[in-house]
C-alpha cells in the first residue's frame, strides 16, 4: 500500500489541534523529545517500511524545495 | 599473561627448518595451496582442506599462539563448522554455554533477549572461549592431520602472481627462500601484510568513540549471560558489557569519550577504579587491557589473481556482534569446499568467484549490522541521540521500542543470493531457502542432523524425506534419507517441521551445509540440473 496523502481525518482541525496543544508549554529542546518519540510510535503503527521510506522522502523534499526556493529569492 | 600460560594445551612453537628451503632459488618447490596466517581463520581453514585431502601449507610469522582473549564469542555456526573439523566437542567442554542476553537503562533491566529459545539443537547459540584456546585446540587437531605442514616463523615479504601460481619469498630466522603455490589464502588479519603486497584497498569506516576492553579474573556471582547497559549508573552517560568466559575471566566492555588519551586509559591505576565503580569492589586482578576504535572496512574484491582473502583480512567490522572471528571462520567455510574441487578439476576456477559474491555480500551485511550498533551506542548528533532515548525511554513499556534497541545483534549465519542456488520452483511455507544455511534438529538416537550431515566428511549431500519410492542421489552426493524403514526416524517431527517437508520432499545441500536447492516433488533431472550449477558447472 502506498504512503496516503489524501486526507484521512474526518475533522482534520482536530488531529492538527491535538498535535499543536501537545507542544504547548514545551520547550523547544522537550518538543524536540516530544516529536521523536510521536514519530518512532507512529512509524511502529504503519509498521510497513516501504510506506515509512515514502513519507520520508516527502518530508524531506519539502525541505529541498523550500531551500530551493530560498536560494532563488536571494 | 597468566591466562595463556596456565592451562594443558600448547601455545608456543618452534622454527623448524623445512627442505623447501634448501631448494635453489630458480627451482623453488610447488604447493597446491599455501595459507598464510595461523589464526582462527586460516587454521580452520587448513584443517578443512586437509580433511578434504589437500596438502596445505600453512605459514605464520609468529612462533606462538597470540596473547589476550580477544575474539571470545563463538556461534552455534562456528561449533557446527567446528564439528565438522573435529574440534567442537572441546571447545565446547572448556568454553561457558550461553544463549541470554539482558539490557540495561541506569539502574533498570529493559527487557532480555534468548537468542536460541528451542529445544533440539546439537549445539547452543553461543559458547565463550578465549581466542587463545580456540587456536590452541585448532593447532593440536592439526597434529593429528599429516596433509597440514605448519611452519611457525615463515613471515612472507613479498608476492608475485604468475600465469598458474603464486611465487612467495618468505623470510625465516635462517634467512629467505621461495615458495610457489596454485593458490594462496591470505587469513593474516586485520592488519594484512598480503593485502599490501597485492596493492589492495581496504576502505571503510572508522568511528571516533573509544572502547577499552578489560578481562579480569575474579570470582562472581553474575549469571552466564550477556549484560549491556546504556548509560548506567557506575559510568554516566556511555554503554558498557559484561561477559563471561572460562576460568573465572570476565570480559569488560567500557565506551570512552572521543577525545580520551588512549595511552592514559589504558594504565591500570586508571582502569581499576573504573571496574571497582562497576562491580562494587576491587577484588580482580587484570589478564588483558586494550583500547580500540569500531572500525567498519572491507575489500573491494576478496579475490587477487590467485591470492584469497579470507577473514579479517578481507573485511574488517566493530564487535559487539560476534561477527569478527564467526564471520571469518563462515569465510572458511564457504571457501574450503570451492578450492577443493577447483584444486581436483572437478569444478571450474570460476567456481571461486561465488566465494567473492556470497561471502563479500556476508560481509556487507555484517558491516551493516555493526555499524548501525555502533551509531546506536555513539549517537552522531544531537537527533541521533535525542531518537535512542526515545527509544530507550519507549522500550519500558512498549515491545517495540524493546525491539529497536540495540546493543549489537549478534551474528547469524548470512544468507546468499548466489549464482549457485536455484530458486524454488515449488511453494513452501518455511524452511531454509536455497542460500540459507541448513537447520539443525534432533533424529533418532541421541544424534542430529548436522551429525548425520558431517558424516563420512561433508559432500553434496541429499536430505529427503521418505515417501516410499527412494529418489537416488546422483553420483557423488551423499544420501540423509528420513523416515520410512531405511531412513532416520524423526521422533520429535522437528526434521520435517522445520524444513516445511512432506514426504517426497527433499534438499539438496552443499558441502558448507548450504541449501543448493530444494524440491517438492524431486526429479533425477531437477537435482542433477541443480547440483551443476551449485557446483558451478554452468
Amino acid at each position: 500500500m502506498p504512503l496516503s496523502t489524501s486526507s484521512n481525518f474526518a475533522l482534520p482541525d482536530d488531529a492538527f489541534r491535538a498535535i499543536v496543544e501537545a507542544h504547548r508549554g514545551l520547550t523547544d529542546e522537550q518538543s524536540a523529545d516530544f516529536d521523536a518519540a510521536l514519530v518512532l510510535i507512529l512509524a511502529n503503527h504503519i509498521g510497513d517500511i516501504d510506506v515509512l521510506r515514502e513519507a520520508l522522502v516527502l518530508a524531506k523534499r519539502r525541505m529541498i524545495d523550500g531551500q530551493q526556493q530560498q536560494q532563488q529569492q536571494q | 599473561m597468566a591466562g595463556a600460560n596456565t592451562h594443558q594445551a600448547k601455545t608456543q612453537f618452534g622454527y623448524r627448518r623445512h627442505s623447501d628451503q634448501d631448494r635453489p632459488g630458480q627451482n623453488p618447490a610447488e604447493h597446491p595451496v599455501v595459507v598464510v596466517g595461523a589464526g582462527p581463520v586460516g587454521l580452520s581453514l587448513a584443517i578443512d582442506l586437509a580433511q578434504r585431502g589437500q596438502r596445505v601449507v600453512l605459514l605464520d610469522d609468529a612462533d606462538r599462539i597470540g596473547e589476550g582473549s580477544r575474539a571470545i564469542c563463538f556461534s552455534k555456526r562456528s561449533l557446527e563448522y567446528w564439528d565438522r573439523l573435529g574440534v567442537a566437542d572441546r571447545m565446547v567442554d572448556k568454553g561457558v554455554v550461553w544463549s541470554v542476553g539482558r539490557i540495561f537503562h541506569g539502574e533498570s533491566q529493559l527487557y532480555q533477549f534468548n537468542l536460541l529459545p528451542e529445544d533440539g539443537h546439537k549445539r547452543p547459540a553461543f559458547i565463550n572461549l578465549q581466542q587463545y584456546y580456540a587456536e590452541a585446540y585448532l593447532v593440536d587437531r592439526i597434529g593429528d592431520l599429516p596433509g597440514i605442514d605448519l611452519r611457525w616463523r615463515n613471515k612472507v615479504t613479498a608476492v608475485e602472481q604468475r600465469n598458474d601460481s603464486v611465487a612467495l619469498t618468505i623470510e625465516t630466522p635462517e634467512g629467505a627462500h621461495r615458495l610457489h603455490g596454485q593458490y594462496v589464502v591470505a587469513c593474516d588479519g586485520a592488519r594484512s601484510s598480503l593485502r599490501q603486497m597485492v596493492g589492495a584497498e581496504f576502505a571503510g569506516q572508522v568511528f571516533e568513540d573509544q572502547f577499552l576492553i578489560a578481562d579480569v579474573k575474579m570470582t562472581a556471582e553474575f549469571p552466564t549471560e550477556r549484560w549491556f547497559w546504556f548509560d548506567p549508573p557506575f559510568h554516566a552517560g556511555r554503554s558498557a558489557l559484561l561477559h563471561r568466559q572460562p576460568d573465572d575471566v570476565w570480559r569488560i566492555d567500557l565506551q570512552l569519550s572521543r577525545d580520551a588519551d588512549p595511552v592514559v586509559e589504558k594504565k591500570p591505576e586508571n582502569v581499576r577504579p573504573r571496574l571497582a565503580r562497576m562491580l562494587g569492589h576491587d577484588k580482580f586482578e587484570f589478564e588483558w587491557i586494550s583500547l580500540y576504535k569500531f572500525q567498519c572496512r572491507r575489500m573491494d574484491r576478496f579475490i587477487h589473481g590467485r591470492v584469497i582473502f579470507a577473514g579479517d583480512s578481507a573485511h574488517q567490522v566493530s564487535p559487539f556482534g560476534a561477527r569478527g572471528a564467526n564471520s571469518g571462520l563462515e569465510d572458511a567455510e564457504n571457501l574450503s569446499w570451492k578450492l577443493d574441487r577447483v584444486l581436483r578439476g572437478t569444478s571450474p576456477a570460476s567456481l571461486l568467484e561465488s566465494y567473492h559474491v556470497e561471502r563479500s555480500g556476508a560481509a556487507d551485511e555484517n558491516i551493516r549490522e555493526s555499524t548501525r550498533s555502533t551509531d546506536f551506542m555513539a549517537p552522531n548528533s544531537h537527533q541521533e541521540a535525542r531518537l535512542r532515548q526515545a527509544v530507550l525511554s519507549l522500550a519500558k513499556e512498549t515491545e517495540f521500542g524493546k525491539r529497536m534497541v540495540n546493543g549489537g545483534r549478534l551474528s547469524v549465519p548470512c544468507s546468499y543470493d548466489s549464482p549457485l542456488s536455484s530458486p524454488d520452483a515449488d511453494a513452501w511455507d518455511a524452511g531454509p531457502r536455497p542460500g540459507c544455511s541448513m537447520l539443525d534438529a534432533p533424529v533418532a538416537g541421541q544424534a542430529y542432523l548436522t551429525d548425520a550431515f558431517r558424516q563420512d566428511g561433508t559432500d553434496f549431500t541429499l536430505l529427503s524425506f521418505s515417501n516410499g519410492a527412494a529418489i537416488d542421489a546422483p553420483d557423488g552426493v551423499k544420501d540423509i534419507l528420513i523416515g520410512g524403514e531405511s531412513g532416520l526416524a524423526d521422533p520429535s517431527g522437528l526434521v520435517a517441521k522445520r524444513y516445511d517437508a512432506e514426504p517426497g520432499s527433499a534438499y539438496l545441500l552443499r558441502p558448507d551445509g548450504y541449501v543448493a536447492a530444494r524440491f517438492r516433488h524431486p526429479t533425477r533431472e531437477a537435482i542433477t540440473a541443480a547440483l551443476s550449477r551449485a557446483a558451478g558447472l554452468n
